[in-house]
């Protein structure tokens, strides 16, 4: 052994203050996190402040009348207008709602599939289709739905017309079935069945294993397993899932002004081919809209903006308490 | 001598049961061959639909016969939740088979080598083509993640690295950001931004309003990929001395790096095909434009679409080129990202 002293390294004070690297880091990320906030609040005020003066001039009659006029004198200045949202909310809703209703037990079936019935190789495959789908753009589903789908839908709106016509929904006085909300809901209905399945699917594998095993092992059929303990647990995911996309088919513009006949007048009866969207009417007025007009129409997109807001939070809730219990 | 017993699997279909599925098939598919043309009922939905029922019909009353009340309910759902898969796929094979068939006829080289300046849509598909589309929609994509990619991945840090007060708050919004409609964040930027500052369109107009639409899934699925990496990585940053910047920045980040790629893949694939803000913002221009900040701008949702309301048969020919041309691209995204993240999990 050498006599080397030994070498006592200086004591060093712990402190819990980070350093200033991590203070600006935590602050920087901070600030980023928190750009999503500032975004949909932006999105808000700016929309309020430019809609404001319509909203005020026509009060509770832009979401309750249905009309849209306006003239203008020839320098510009405006005489006389009427902006009235009632038809294209009706519209949107019925759209929508036609989408829902078809596209939740399509989805609904094609997740239990790929859950319980599915072998893995089909599993996969047919996962891989769904999110491709789920990525194609929308004015892909509104050109294709306009040029191909169409002719079919018709065809169908007409055999529903003909043996449902006692009901009022699928009444109508005159036979025009082109561009009706049926068509604008069939086509949104494709583009939202991969959300709802996708949703679907998370929420049914994460039903518990044992009581599944617990089924089977008491004899149940694959059906009465899915039953007693898929539905239960999976069944409010399912309506989030559903208004998940209830929100998404209320905000598409490109796919349902393609194929959608814009009027403005409230009108229930889907079949008939005449129908309305807050979304699309922004488009259709935009193009040669006065300075006044465009202001009406930043009021329409803050209704819009606010619509899809509440439904798809009440969705986010419900899919995020059904995650979370868990069992 | 010793007997080796040879396994048995008594729940396995037996041939007999397989024949007798089979014989229910065939004789389904006979008698929705009758049913439609002994019937007005034609169409190949009507094939479809005849088919399927006799199918579920069959084999609902054979189970019931042969085992019960409960298989035949059983065989009944078994038939249904197949149509379910079957009616889901239906229409990505319609869309993609007609892309196919009716793009590629417009498709040629001076569709990628001409812009439109000197030339509308019904004119001969031999004038012009959408070399200013590609170029716009490469031009608002790259924009568009130069933007996008530092918050969304500063979000997703956020919810996974420090967790404050906020998180349960941020996470919400950023759903609720998913949600927006297109349009809303078309006319957001218009409001905020064209018509009180720039008052022209332009190319940056477009990619600021994809932005905002590219934040939330660039958010949720790097969040998704940061909550993989263990937390041993971090505690050994830790440990080792660093501060959590270097932490992240030396750690963390670096071991997610494919998740974050495919996170942003995902986002752009997003936004490749927007179309409503595009008809608000870009001004839709004709002739190749470099420039992001000064003038209209083309892209090819713009070109798709001003084709396809140009009516002519020409025009519609131009639309489906560039919707083939789209959905190629999305799909070449799409694959992308999907082969980045299946690389992630075999590591």
């Amino acid at each position: 052994m050498s006599t080397t002293e030994l070498v006592i390294p200086a004591p060093r004070e712990i402190v819990t203050q980070p350093r200033r690297s991590d203070k600006v880091f935590r602050g920087v990320v901070t600030g980023g996190g928190l750009s999503s906030l500032a975004i949909l609040g932006l999105i808000a005020i700016f929309l309020g402040y430019r809609g404001f003066e319509v909203l005020r001039q026509e009060g509770i009659g832009f979401i309750t009348h249905s009309d849209w006029s306006i003239s203008t004198d020839d320098a510009g200045n405006v005489l006389d207008s009427h902006f009235g949202l009632a038809a294209m909310l009706v519209g949107t809703i019925l759209c929508s709602l036609i989408a829902v209703v078809i596209a939740v037990p399509i989805s609904v079936f094609s997740a239990l599939f790929l859950n319980f019935y599915a072998p893995g190789w089909l599993k996969k495959i047919l996962i891989t289709i769904i999110d491709m789908m789920a990525a194609f753009p929308s004015i892909l589903f509104g050109i294709w739905g306009f040029l191909v789908l169409m002719p079919s839908v018709e065809y169908w709106a007409k055999l529903l017309h003909r043996y449902l016509g006692f009901i009022p929904i699928f009444d109508m006085q005159v036979p025009v079935y082109t561009r009706s909300p049926f068509v604008a809901g069939v086509v949104l209905s494709i583009m939202i069945i991969p959300i709802i399945t996708s949703v679907s699917r998370e929420i049914f594998s994460q039903a518990p294993l044992d009581r599944i095993q617990a089924a089977y092992a008491l004899g149940a059929t694959r059906w009465a397993m899915i039953k007693a303990v898929v539905i239960p647990h999976g069944r409010s995911g399912v309506i989030g899932g559903a208004m998940l996309g209830l929100g998404r088919a209320m905000g598409e513009t490109v796919a349902v002004f393609t194929v959608l006949n814009i009027v403005f007048q409230v009108n229930w009866q889907m079949l008939l081919g005449a129908g309305g969207n807050v979304a699309s009417l922004i488009i259709l007025k935009f193009g040669d809209a006065s300075p006044y007009e465009i202001k009406a129409l930043m009021a329409a997109g803050l209704i819009l903006f606010l619509l899809t807001l509440v439904v798809n939070a009440i969705a986010n809730l419900i899919v995020k308490t059904t995650g979370k219990s868990g069992r | 001598m010793t007997i080796i017993p040879t396994p048995t699997k008594p729940w396995t279909a037996s041939t007999k049961d397989r024949s007798i599925d089979g014989a229910i098939f065939l004789v389904a598919l006979l008698s929705s061959y009758l049913l439609v043309s002994l019937t007005p009922l034609k169409g190949k939905l009507a094939y479809f639909v005849c088919f399927f029922l006799a199918y579920a019909i069959l084999t609902t009353g054979f189970k019931g016969v042969q085992r019960g009340n409960a298989a035949a309910k059983d065989a009944l759902v078994n038939s249904l939740v197949a149509i379910g898969a079957i009616v889901t796929v239906i229409p990505v094979a319609s869309i993609l088979t007609t892309v196919f068939q009716k793009g590629l006829p417009g498709i040629s080289f001076n569709l990628f080598s001409h812009d439109m300046a000197l030339a509308t849509p019904t004119d001969p598909l031999t004038n012009g083509g959408l070399l200013h589309a590609i170029t716009g929609t490469l031009t608002l994509m790259v924009l568009a993640l130069v933007m996008s990619v530092p918050i969304g991945i500063l979000t997703a840090l956020y919810l996974t690295e420090i967790k404050g007060r906020f998180t349960g708050p941020i996470r919400f919004l950023v759903q609720a950001m998913s949600g927006v409609p297109s349009i809303v964040a078309g006319l957001f930027i218009l409001s905020a931004i064209l018509y009180p500052i720039t008052k022209a369109y332009s190319g940056f107009m477009g990619a600021l309003s994809l932005t905002i639409l590219m934040i939330p899934t660039i958010a949720r699925t790097s969040e998704e990929v940061l909550n993989l990496i263990p937390n041993e990585l971090r505690e050994a940053g830790t440990a080792l001395g660093g501060t959590q910047w270097r932490t992240v920045a030396m750690i963390v980040l670096p071991a997610a790096r494919s998740g974050l790629v495919t996170a942003v893949i995902l986002g752009v694939a997003r936004i490749a095909g927007e179309t409503a803000p595009i008809l608000l913002l870009t001004g839709g221009g004709d002739k190749v434009n470099p420039n992001a900040f000064n003038g209209p701008m083309g892209s090819l949702p713009y070109y798709i679409w001003k084709s396809f309301n140009a009516g002519s048969p020409e025009a519609i020919t131009r639309a489906w080129a560039g919707l083939l041309v789209l959905v190629g691209l999305v799909l070449f995204l799409f694959t992308t990202a999907r082969f980045l993240g299946a690389r992630k999990v075999s590591k």
